[in-house]
């Protein structure tokens, strides 16, 4: 333990938090769908995926990263405003069991089409060349990608916050989550609202995938993986609550970084303890409703 | 999803009469197919997998069908059943019948553990927490790599005969080994039959069916859902026991997310909440992947494609179909 200084845990906090930032971005697609639509999408890390894999092929053909930032999620957004027209439309009104299900097979089909077309082995992701290196942040070198990670979250997150308390659209979005009947009685097409809402959250999924591919690499399962993280993160923040997985993100993050700098070995394992604590405590999380649970 | 689910329905009075002979008589009715299972089967591994997975889906459709509650953590409940059987055999060296006792109190005991926190919840956070609860012990089992073996799987769980009553078997013969198995699976099915028949039974599906009314009427609704937990567990880690036995070794993939899916996916196609219906969706899945991996190492593809179509069009899965034809 001699090594362990506050330099040191300070950095590691940071890591935890670029982490964090990454499950933010990918929680709050989950939730915001889920809070609209009353949608579990379980193939949320498919499209988190995929993202990450249309970021691979653009630069392949000569794109750069920046031109992945805005296409990624504009491409993946499109695909989701597909895939909720197409197969999740016909079971709304059908319990909340069935699209879960459906979306489960979805995620089924989405990672063996990218392993037919990019086969099972991963691939490295290099970080642009513009945000290579590490800059002193007061406590020691941190790696700018990792800087650029967190500061791409908070732009989406005001983004989104923009758009939903200041626009007109935002306000019937809102008022069709709390209820979509009487929406529907003033005039709006509800389900084009939900079309549009399923869009951004799965859009957000792409640029998540995009953002961890150069931390992590890309393989086609790497989805699964983060999408049991992203449970624990909505559990522990309250189902359909943004500002609950803003703060069970960034949290998870951190302890994910705490773990893996004292017992490296306990560092996946810490956050599920995290969240049975949570459950024990507060079963429906820090913002969660009491009435979603029942 | 009660509301879709043909079986649910109240029964009336001019029920076909195979169907109340069936009702009546259904595990032995089970016991009679499975015995003859074998001889229409073009290989007896195919066969003894349907057993297994038919086995993992009973117990599963026991919390899925029967009580209302999506899990997609059962993979944690078989895999444990698997490791426990296995451990007890390769480090312990138990004989084999303790081994499958072992695996299936092992099921019993993380049904337990997992229960107690995710009973706590409802509907759809119950899939997502028991979901998360289950990747935590996929990462218990892989870190434990002195027990378990870790990424490389439980290797050496080699019973060549078991003793029994003074006999000894040859368990690899792939027939005996199937007829083993199939006691167990047999025994498990009358099992459920008496838990389902029973004042208990009742029970559960009035929790189901409503839970406010079950509750006016004086029933513990939180026990009823741990307890049938519970007893699911002990259904799905008798599977894993099996499976370890079949195998001879445990991979680390039991315990990943995708065979919660898979035991999903057969309750789904089999028709939920309905007895017969989980060795129907084994049997069904597993031939079609096996047709379809002959045709395609994508099968999952395929796989994931019948699974979308299942849950657009045909909710209430084949042998639930058949119900609602046959009530007619």
């Amino acid at each position: 333990m001699a090594g362990l200084s506050f330099d040191l845990i300070a950095l590691q906090l940071f890591a935890g938090l670029a982490l964090g930032a990454i499950y933010v971005l990918f929680a709050i697609g989950l939730s915001l769908i889920f809070g609209m639509l009353t949608v579990v999408n379980f193939a949320h890390g498919a499209f988190y995926m995929v993202g990450a894999y249309v970021g691979l092929y653009l630069i392949s053909i000569g794109g750069n990263f920046w031109i992945c930032l805005v296409a990624v999620p504009l491409l993946i957004g499109l695909f989701g405003l597909g895939v909720e027209r197409v197969l999740i439309r016909p079971l709304y009104g059908r319990g909340i069991d069935y699209p879960l299900l459906l979306t489960f097979g979805l995620s089924y089909v989405m990672v063996e089409c990218v392993r037919i077309f990019f086969g099972k082995t991963g691939y490295p992701f290099d970080t642009p060349e513009i945000l290579q290196g590490a800059v002193n942040i007061g406590v020691g070198y941190f790696p700018l990608y990792r800087l650029f990670v967190i500061a791409a979250t908070a732009v989406v997150l005001l983004a989104l916050w923009l758009f939903l308390e200041k626009t007109s659209f935002g306000l019937i979005i809102r008022a069709g989550a709390r209820d979509p009947q009487i929406v529907r009685v003033l005039g709006v097409d509800v389900s084009r609202v939900w079309l549009i809402v399923f869009g951004i959250g799965t859009a957000i999924a792409g640029l998540a995938g995009l953002l961890a591919a150069p931390l992590q690499g890309v393989i086609p399962e790497m989805g699964g993986t983060i999408l049991a993280e992203a449970f624990v993160v909505t559990v522990v923040g309250g189902m359909g609550s943004i500002g609950g997985a803003i703060l069970a993100g960034l949290l998870v993050g951190v302890v994910v970084g705490m773990t893996s700098l004292f017992a490296p070995e306990m560092a996946k394992v810490s956050i599920f303890a995290l969240m049975a604590i949570v459950l024990i405590v507060r079963p429906q999380g820090f913002f969660g409703r009491a009435g979603l649970m029942s | 999803m009660t509301d879709a689910t043909e079986s649910i329905k109240q029964p009336d009075t001019t029920t076909a009469s195979w169907y109340e002979f069936a009702t009546k008589h259904r595990a032995s009715i089970v016991a009679v197919v499975i015995l003859v299972f074998p001889l229409v089967m073009p290989f007896t591994a195919l066969a003894v997998n349907i057993l297994i997975y038919g086995l993992y889906a009973l117990g599963f459709n026991l919390v899925f069908g029967y009580l209302g509650l999506l899990s997609f953590g059962h993979a944690a409940l078989l895999g444990t059943g698997a490791y426990v059987c296995g451990i007890a055999i390769v480090h312990f060296g138990w004989s084999w019948y303790a081994a499958i006792a072992a695996g299936l109190a092992g099921g019993l005991l993380m049904a337990l553990v997992i229960g107690v926190l995710a009973i706590r919840t409802r509907g759809i956070y119950f899939a997502m927490v028991t979901m998360a609860l289950s990747q935590c012990v996929y990462y218990l089992f892989y870190q434990a790599v002195d027990l378990t073996g870790g990424e490389n799987g439980l290797r050496g769980i080699n019973v060549r005969t078991i003793d029994l009553f003074g006999l000894r078997i040859d368990f690899i013969n792939p027939m005996v080994r199937y007829y083993v198995i199939a006691a167990f699976v047999i025994a498990a099915f009358f099992v459920m039959s008496r838990i389902l028949a029973s004042p208990f039974g009742a029970v559960i599906e009035a929790v189901r069916e409503n839970e406010m009314r079950a509750r006016a009427s004086g029933y513990d609704v939180t026990l009823t859902r741990l307890l049938t937990f519970v007893l699911s567990g002990g259904f799905c880690g008798l599977a894993g026991a099996l499976q370890a036995l079949h195998l001879s070794i445990v991979p680390i993939e039991i315990l990943h997310y995708e065979t919660s899916g898979l035991v999903v996916m057969i309750a789904l196609l089999g028709g939920m909440g309905t007895f017969f219906g989980p060795m129907i969706g084994a049997a069904v899945f597993l031939v079609l992947e096996n047709i379809v991996s002959v045709w395609t190492v994508h099968w999952q593809l395929i796989v994931g494609a019948i699974f979308i179509a299942c849950v657009l069009f045909f909710p209430a899965g084949i042998w639930g179909t058949l119900i609602a034809r046959g009530r007619r």
